[in-house]
C-alpha cells in the first residue's frame, strides 16, 4: 500500500514537472515568440529590448531561466510580475484562490446533489415522460456555452427584472470574501454556482442515468431482484452504486481543472476576480511568471484530484480494493 | 439498429448450390440503414444541412435581402422604416442623451436583427459567422481526429517504451485546463505570421484557431483510441492473422484502422459540438477568430457591450450555437448507439 502511495506521488511530482517545463517551452522558446520584445511593448528600439533583456535574465541559457523561476517561485516566494513590476506573484494567486474555490465548490455540491437526481430519476423512469422532459433539459444544458448562460442570466438578473419583486435582492456582480459577510457571499455567488452548475448537472445527469441502464444488464442485479429486494433498493444501493464511479472520475477531473481556472469564462461574465480571470489576465499581457505560477498551481490541483478520485473509487466499489 | 434481415436486392447473389441466405450486410451497409430508420437521426441531419445551406447562402442573403456590406461599418447610414427615415445609431434617450444606439430588430429585411456597435447588421454577420464557426469546429475535428489516431494507434501498437512515452505525454496535456492552454497556444500564435516553407499563415487566418482548436482536444480521443487499439491487438482474430504470417502493416490496414475507425466516427459529431462551443468561447475571450472575420463568438463578443440594451445581438448567436450543437449531439447519440456495440439501445 505504501509503495502504490509512494508511486503515485513519485507520479505527481514526474507530471507536474513536466507541465511546468511544456509551459515553460511555449512561452519562451517556441519560435519568434521573443518574451525581451513583449515587455519592452510593440514598436521598441533594439537597445531597449537588448537592455530588457539583460534586465529580466532573458539572455541567459534556457535552463538557467528556468531554474531560476522555479526556486523564486518555490524557495524565496520572491517571483514578481514582468509587467506589474513589484507585484509578488504567490500572494496575489493566494488571494485569488479563495474567489474560485468558493464558486467552484458551491457550484460542485449544486450539479452532483442535481446530477445524481438527474440522472437516477431519469433511469428509473426510462422512456417515460419524466426521462424525456430531464433529458431534453440535459441536452439544452450540454448546448449552450456558459458564458451565454452567464450573460443571458446577467440580463434578466442585473436588468430586465432586477426591479421586480422576483430579482431584487440580487446585489450588483462582484465577489464578497466569506469572512466579511458570509450572507453577502452566499447571494453574491448564487447565480455564478447556478450557471456553471447548469452544464455538469447535464453532463452527469446523461452520464448517469446511461450508466444505471447498463448497470441494469448485470448479473448481480438479476441476483438482487431474484433474492426479492425492493425495485427502490435495487436501483439506489446496487445499481447506482455501480454506476456512480464514472461520474466519480469525470467530477475529480472537472473539478481539479475547475479550480485551477477552467471557471475563466463564468468568472468573467460575473466579474470574479478568480484564478482564471487573473490567468486570462496574465496571459493577455503575457506576465510570464504570472502565466507560470498560475499553471503550476491549476495542475497541482489537477494532479490531486485525480489521486483523490483514485482514493474514492476505492471506497465505493469494494470490487477494486483486492488489488 | 435494424434487427429485419437486409434487402437482398443490392446483395450479391446468394450461393446457388448451397441455397443459403445472402451474406448478411457489411457493419458500414448495416449502420447506414440503422441512421436512416432512426427519426431522431433523419430529422437532427436534415436540421444540420438547413443550417449548413443556411450559412452558405450568406452572401445571398446579405446581396439581396439585407442590402449590406456585413463587414463594413455602417455607423452613419440610414433605413427606411414605416415610410420614415431614422439613422442606424440611435441618439441614446438615456441619461445624459450622449452616445448612441444601434437600431434594434426591425424584423423586416434590412437590420431584421438589428445592428451592432459598428453599425452592421446582425442577422448578416450571424449566416457569415456561422460560416465560419462550422468551417472552424469542422476542420478542427478533422484535425484531431487525425492526430489522435496516429497518435493512439502508435502507441497502442507500437507499446512498449514509445507507448510509455507518448501516454505520458497525453497525460500531462491532460492535466492543462483545455481553455488556458487554449488561450495560451493563441496569445503565442496570435498577430505573427508563419513561415512554414511555401506556406504563409497571417495572423487573422482562421487556420490559427482551427489549429488552436483541433490540438486541444486530442488526448480525449487518443486516450479511448489507444485503448481500443490494445484490445484489438489481443484479440484472437488478430493473434490468429499473425499466426498465419502475414506482414505487420497489414494487420495495422485491414484488421486494425477498420476497426479505430468505428471509435473515431462515433467521437466525430460530439467532438464537432465541442468544437462550435470552443471556438465562442475563445471568440468571446478574443483570442479566436480576429477581425474583420465573424463567428458567432465574435458576434457574441460585439453584443456583450450592447448586452442590456441590445439584447437580440448577444441571444442570435447564442441561440444558433446551442440549436447546432443540440442537433450534433442528437445525431451523435443515435450514430454511438448504432456503432458502438457496447451500448445499450444498440442491443
Amino acid at each position: 500500500m505504501l509503495a502504490v502511495i509512494l508511486s503515485r506521488l513519485a507520479r505527481m511530482v514526474v507530471v507536474m514537472v513536466g507541465i511546468s517545463v511544456i509551459t515553460f517551452l511555449i512561452f519562451f522558446a517556441t519560435p519568434g515568440a521573443d518574451p525581451a520584445a513583449r515587455i519592452a511593448g510593440r514598436n521598441a528600439a533594439p537597445e531597449t529590448v537588448t537592455a530588457v533583456r539583460h534586465d529580466f535574465g532573458l539572455d541567459r541559457p534556457i535552463w538557467v531561466q528556468y531554474g531560476v523561476m522555479m526556486r523564486k517561485m518555490f524557495v524565496t516566494g520572491d517571483l514578481t510580475s514582468f509587467v506589474n513590476r513589484g507585484q509578488k506573484i504567490v500572494p496575489t494567486l493566494t488571494a485569488a484562490a479563495p474567489v474560485t474555490l468558493s464558486l467552484v465548490a458551491g457550484a460542485a455540491v449544486l450539479w452532483m446533489a442535481l446530477g445524481a437526481a438527474t440522472g437516477i430519476i431519469a433511469a428509473a423512469f426510462k422512456d417515460r415522460l419524466p426521462d424525456k422532459i430531464l433529458m431534453g433539459v440535459s441536452m439544452m444544458a450540454v448546448a449552450m456555452p456558459v458564458f451565454w448562460v452567464g450573460e443571458m442570466v446577467n440580463l434578466v438578473t442585473q436588468s430586465r427584472l432586477h426591479d421586480t419583486w422576483a430579482f431584487s435582492w440580487v446585489p450588483p456582480l462582484g465577489y464578497v470574501p466569506l469572512s466579511e459577510s458570509p450572507a453577502r457571499w452566499f447571494l453574491a455567488l448564487v447565480f455564478p454556482w447556478i450557471t456553471l452548475s447548469f452544464l455538469y448537472i447535464g453532463l452527469y445527469g446523461r452520464m448517469l442515468r446511461t450508466g444505471i441502464i447498463e448497470t441494469y444488464q448485470e448479473d448481480y442485479i438479476r441476483t438482487a431482484r431474484a433474492k426479492g429486494l425492493t425495485a427502490r433498493r435495487v436501483l439506489l444501493k446496487h445499481a447506482t452504486r455501480a454506476a456512480i464511479i464514472p461520474v466519480v472520475i469525470m467530477f475529480g477531473m472537472d473539478f481539479g481543472v475547475l479550480v485551477g481556472g477552467a471557471a475563466v469564462l463564468t468568472e468573467v461574465v460575473f466579474g470574479l476576480n478568480g484564478v482564471g480571470r487573473l490567468t486570462y489576465q496574465a496571459l493577455k499581457v503575457l506576465d510570464l511568471p504570472m502565466i507560470m505560477a498560475a499553471v503550476l498551481y491549476a495542475s497541482f490541483f489537477v494532479v490531486l484530484a485525480n489521486a483523490v478520485v483514485d482514493l474514492l473509487c476505492i471506497l465505493i466499489d469494494p470490487r477494486l480494493r483486492r488489488k | 439498429m435494424t434487427t429485419d434481415r437486409p434487402e437482398t436486392g443490392s446483395m450479391p447473389p446468394a450461393d446457388a448450390a448451397g441455397g443459403a441466405r445472402p451474406p448478411p450486410a457489411g457493419p458500414w451497409r448495416r449502420a447506414l440503414q440503422g441512421l436512416a430508420s432512426s427519426r431522431t437521426a433523419v430529422l437532427s441531419g436534415l436540421g444540420l444541412v438547413l443550417i449548413v445551406l443556411a450559412t452558405v447562402l450568406a452572401p445571398v442573403y446579405a446581396k439581396h435581402v439585407a442590402q449590406t456590406d456585413p463587414f463594413r461599418s455602417g455607423l452613419s447610414a440610414k433605413i427606411l422604416i414605416d415610410g420614415k427615415r431614422s439613422p442606424v445609431m440611435e441618439r441614446s434617450t438615456e441619461g445624459l442623451g450622449l452616445g448612441v444606439t444601434p437600431i434594434g430588430p426591425t424584423w423586416g429585411p434590412k437590420y431584421f436583427l438589428g445592428a451592432d456597435n459598428q453599425g452592421r447588421d446582425v442577422a448578416a454577420r450571424l449566416l457569415y459567422g456561422g460560416q465560419n464557426s462550422l468551417i472552424i469546429a469542422g476542420a478542427a475535428t478533422l484535425l484531431c481526429l487525425v492526430c489522435a489516431a496516429v497518435i493512439g494507434i502508435v502507441a497502442g501498437y507500437a507499446g512498449g517504451r514509445v507507448d510509455t512515452v507518448l501516454s505520458n505525454l497525453i497525460d500531462m496535456i491532460w492535466a492543462f485546463p483545455v481553455y488556458l492552454l487554449a488561450i495560451s497556444l493563441s496569445i503565442v500564435m496570435l498577430g505573427k505570421t508563419f513561415e512554414i516553407g511555401p506556406i504563409h499563415i497571417s495572423s487573422s487566418s482562421l487556420v490559427v484557431p482551427i489549429i488552436i482548436i483541433g490540438l486541444v482536444y486530442v488526448p480525449y480521443v487518443a486516450r479511448p483510441v489507444r485503448g481500443r487499439v490494445i484490445a484489438i491487438t489481443n484479440s484472437d482474430f488478430v493473434l490468429a492473422a499473425r499466426g498465419l504470417g502475414i506482414r505487420p502493416s497489414r494487420i495495422l490496414w485491414r484488421h486494425i484502422l477498420p476497426n479505430v475507425a468505428t471509435t473515431l466516427i462515433v467521437f466525430a459529431p460530439m467532438l464537432m459540438a465541442l468544437n462550435i462551443v470552443t471556438e465562442s468561447s475563445l471568440s468571446f475571450l478574443s483570442v479566436g477568430v480576429q477581425a474583420p472575420n465573424a463567428s458567432w463568438g465574435t458576434i457574441l463578443q460585439d453584443g456583450q457591450a450592447l448586452l442590456y440594451s441590445r439584447p437580440v445581438v448577444s441571444m442570435a448567436p447564442g441561440i444558433a450555437i446551442m440549436v447546432t450543437v443540440m442537433l450534433l449531439n442528437l445525431f451523435g447519440d443515435v450514430l454511438r448507439d448504432i456503432l458502438d456495440p457496447k451500448s445499450v439501445r444498440g442491443r
